[in-house]
């Protein structure tokens, strides 16, 4: 009789997806602000604000995808097939950007096309990611083991709608990094677009939360039903501070406060989400323990997984240590 | 004819991934190269070494930030277009898949930065220490996703409930028949493969009388590892093909386009095999060798392709091509070799500019050997995507209409060659600006990161 490792496969899978979401949130965002810079400098000082990291990040989506197929598989099985366009558009978009990225700050000729493609790229592998999202909550048509419904079926309101809010939600946490690692006029402007981007994921964060429990009865159910109302009714209200503490700290010009602040209002949409669809990891109609591999097959990973996870996180963060301090225009990075 | 989303699916798995596999083809080899040169550099102090292997990083960095960028496509490929392939298989490849990403990413974090960015900061053994780590995940990656694909072609180790493979034993998985062998042989190609890109590199330098004291170093250290790894290429091949023979006898029936099953079978050197007739057209064949090298005995018998009904046969032609053409350049590589040794034992190596030449116009044939051979194992697979257990076309997303494959597979196409076009670009003006530039190109400053590729090359273009 072996322990069930579901509940830890769940944990470690949440959590590598949501690295992904907030590291290469924020690098996403600052491309997705890129054409509105004030001008080439600040572009140039904005890119070498992520450059440091940014594969860095994408490699948790590699880890989210495998571990879904890892320790999920039927879920894998079924969601990637629903998803065909999104994700090969979240792959083209990424790939375009990552060799933008390389290529910007060494071309001589042919920048503005690079700036294209760095722009266009986060913006179209973010709208790719938040459909990803929308479609997801909304759920799939799955008939035995296999995804049955069209490969269309993410071109609805509600993913589209998630797309949009996904690119001001990525757009606010790439202006708020950009706030806290640079100085001046740039700065300045980072904070405009931050507030900006703020007022308008509010509005999304207010739109979704009152669309999701009209797509299944089981969401309203979740939240609305006694005495669940009384247990969930702190996220909305932390989600409300928050959301002023970062209003607030924009305000006053603070420089570091904000990203937390950005992040904490991502965490608490990730928290709602996942209350909105526990049990289920294909949601309304797989749980976590249909989808699971073999206990076999979810032993072997683990062993090298909680070795190797523990010491890329350290990596992870001596490589932020490393970068700190702001960017600067003689201390650029070629 | 019909179009079906199968055969889509399986032009751009194919696509996607060959492309990818050029990367670290070369990649793979050129890291323990590295590791080496650092390693003589430690050893004997010689400024020479220094220089080869900074110029070397340089094409690495970039190589490896495009191996890793077309990478991430791969892991997503399995689930958009082989979701009940996924279903079937994923308890055993999953997990294997997830321990390649695992210690790429772990390699990648811990020791990539101190290859590209540390030289000034650590000492020099840590450097070499780093680039032999680099080396050596380079190689786990091989390795597992090598199980992964010998896997496929000769399952072992699993049990099978409802259409679905479990795991039994994971080391039977893992050292699965055919893996031992196409372990070596790859790891073998790719050395190949980096090893003349070295010397073609040389020899170009060489013709143009830049760079000569680094050129004659990376010449020799070419053709003394192609003097050992050329022949030893032959030897594991013949061993892979034997081990094929045994668990996948229609694909090395495709591979020497054999039809009968009999005894004393003739080598075919060229022939059109046509798969309606049952015969090979224009065969030009050797008697009896096939036998030899197959059985080693004149006599011995070998099963021809007659005896599998037609619907357990591979495409016959495409396996016979690219097993010839894998072979051909292998005589390629067999022929700079000898004559290099030749010119070599005469010392008139950097004299003869037919020689150097012929060098540079041969660096394509690692590329087009690792390329082919690829083709043939996995067109020799075919008609099973788990060799005998599973059916390729079975393992397809039922969902997929022709036109979504057709719409992602042109923008894969389209995608690729404007991204890669330019790397390749850049990669072209690295080698060309040569080693000898480094001398006075600083060192990368402390704002550069450790984690990115691409930035420990900066040449202009
Ligand atoms: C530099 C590259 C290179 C060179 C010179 C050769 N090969 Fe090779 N060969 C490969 C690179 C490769 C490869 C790309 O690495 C393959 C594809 C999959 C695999 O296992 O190795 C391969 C596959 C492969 C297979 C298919 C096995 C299977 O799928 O079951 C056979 C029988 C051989 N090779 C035999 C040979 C022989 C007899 C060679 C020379 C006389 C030879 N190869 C030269
Ligand atoms: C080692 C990891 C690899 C795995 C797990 C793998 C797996 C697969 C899968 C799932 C397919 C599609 C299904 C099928 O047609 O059978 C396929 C087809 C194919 N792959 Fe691989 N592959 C690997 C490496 C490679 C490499 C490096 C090449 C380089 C050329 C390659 C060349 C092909 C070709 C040509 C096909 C199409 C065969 C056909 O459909 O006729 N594969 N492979
Ligand atoms: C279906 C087949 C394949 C899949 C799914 C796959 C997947 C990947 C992924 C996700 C990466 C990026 C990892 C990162 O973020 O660093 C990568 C890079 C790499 N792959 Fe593949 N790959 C396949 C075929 C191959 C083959 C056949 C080989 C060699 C024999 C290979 C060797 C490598 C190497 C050496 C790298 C770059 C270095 C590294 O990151 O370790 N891959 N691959």
């Amino acid at each position: 009789m072996a322990i069930d490792l579901v509940p830890v496969w769940t944990v470690i899978l949440g959590f590598a997806v949501f690295m992904y979401v907030l590291l290469d949130g924020f690098d996403l965002g600052v491309g997705i602000l890129f054409p509105f810079a004030p001008g080439d400098a600040e572009r140039t000082l904005m890119m070498n604000s992520v450059a440091p990291i940014w594969d860095g990040n994408e490699t948790w989506l590699i880890l989210g995808g495998i571990g879904l197929f890892a320790a999920f598989p039927l879920a894998f099985a079924v969601i990637m097939p629903a998803l065909y366009y999104p994700i090969l558009f979240m792959l083209l978009g990424l790939i375009f950007r990552g060799i933008a990225f390389e290529f910007r700050l060494k071309a001589k000729s042919g920048r503005k096309w690079w700036d294209r493609a760095f722009f266009g790229g986060s913006l179209v592998a973010t709208f790719s990611q938040g459909i990803v999202l929308g479609a997801f909550v909304q759920g799939f048509e799955v008939s035995g083991r296999q995804f049955a419904g069209s490969n269309l079926d993410w071109m609805r309101p509600f993913p589209l709608a998630v797309g949009a809010g996904l690119v001001v939600g990525y757009g606010m946490l790439g202006a708020t990094w950009l706030l806290m690692k640079t100085e001046g006029d740039l700065q300045r402007w980072a904070g405009a677009k931050a507030r900006a981007c703020l007022i308008g994921v509010l509005a999304f964060i207010g739109m979704v939360s009152a669309w999701t429990p009209f797509l299944q009865p089981g969401i309203a159910e979740r939240w609305f039903s006694w005495p669940n109302l009384l247990f969930l009714a702190p996220v909305p209200v932390v989600t409300g501070l928050i959301a002023w503490w970062l209003w607030d700290s924009l305000a006053r010009g603070r420089e570091v406060a904000p990203f937390l602040a950005a992040m904490g209002l991502f965490l608490m949409c990730y928290l709602g989400l996942g209350i909105s669809v526990w049990p289920n990891v294909v949601p309304h109609t797989i749980s976590l323990w249909d989808a699971a591999a073999s206990p076999k097959s979810q032993a072997f990973l683990l062993v090298g997984t909680l070795f190797l996870v523990p010491i890329i996180l350290m990596y992870t963060g001596w490589s932020y240590w490393v970068f700190r301090g702001k960017v600067r225009a003689e201390a650029g990075y070629h | 004819m019909d179009v079906d989303p199968v055969i889509l699916s399986r032009l751009q798995f194919a696509f996607v991934v060959a492309f990818h596999f050029l990367l670290p083809a070369f990649t793979i080899g050129l890291a323990s190269y590295i590791a080496v040169l650092e390693g003589l550099r430690l050893w004997t102090g010689k400024e020479v070494y220094l220089r080869i292997s900074t110029f070397w990083i340089r094409i690495f960095a970039v190589s490896f930030g495009m191996g890793v960028v077309s990478g991430i496509v791969m892991p997503f490929q399995f689930g958009t277009n082989w979701s009940r392939f996924s279903d079937a298989a994923a308890e055993i490849i999953a997990p294997l898949m997830a321990y390649e990403g695992l210690t790429a990413f772990f390699l990648e974090a811990g020791f990539l930065g101190v290859l590209l960015f540390g030289r000034q900061r650590v000492p020099q053994w840590v450097h070499f220490v780093a680039a032999v780590m680099v080396a050596f995940g380079t190689l786990l990656s091989t390795f597992w996703i090598l199980v992964v694909n010998s896997w496929m072609q000769t399952p072992a180790g699993y049990t099978l409930v409802d259409g679905r493979f479990f795991p039994a034993d994971w080391i039977e998985v893992i050292f699965n028949p055919s893996f031992p062998w196409r372990f070596l042989h790859v790891v073998t190609a790719v050395y190949l493969t980096t090893a003349f890109t070295v010397i073609g590199v040389a020899a170009y330098y060489l013709r143009q009388g830049r760079f000569v004291q680094e050129s004659k170093v990376m010449m020799t250290m070419g053709l003394l590892l192609a003097a050992v790894l050329v022949p030893a290429q032959a030897l594991l091949g013949d061993a892979h093909g034997l081990n094929t023979l045994t668990h996948q006898p229609q694909k090395l029936a495709a591979m020497e386009g054999i039809w009968e099953t009999r005894g004393g079978q003739p080598a075919v050197l060229f022939g059109i095999p046509d798969a309606s007739a049952e015969t090979n057209r224009a065969e030009i064949a050797i008697p009896k060798l096939a036998s030899l090298y197959l059985t080693h005995d004149w006599n011995g018998v070998v099963q021809g392709l007659k005896d599998f009904p037609p619907e357990q046969r591979p495409p016959v032609a495409p396996v016979f091509f690219a097993f010839r053409l894998m072979v051909g350049m292998w005589a390629v590589m067999l022929l700079i070799t000898v004559w290099g040794g030749w010119l070599g034992w005469r010392r008139r190596n950097v004299a003869s500019p037919l020689y150097l030449r012929a060098c540079t116009l041969a660096i394509p044939t690692g590329y087009v050997a690792v390329t082919a051979g690829w083709i043939t194992t996995e067109v020799g697979r075919q008609p099973y995507v788990v060799y005998g257990l599973l059916r390729t076309a079975d393992g397809v997303t039922p969902t997929l209409a022709p036109g979504d494959v057709m719409v992602s597979l042109a923008l894969y196409a389209a995608v690729y060659s404007v991204v890669f076009g330019a790397g390749l670009y850049y990669l072209v003006k690295l080698v060309r600006a040569g080693p000898g530039e480094l001398r006075h190109a600083a060192e990368p400053g402390p704002e550069q990161r450790p984690a990115r590729p691409l930035s420990a090359a900066d040449v202009e273009i």
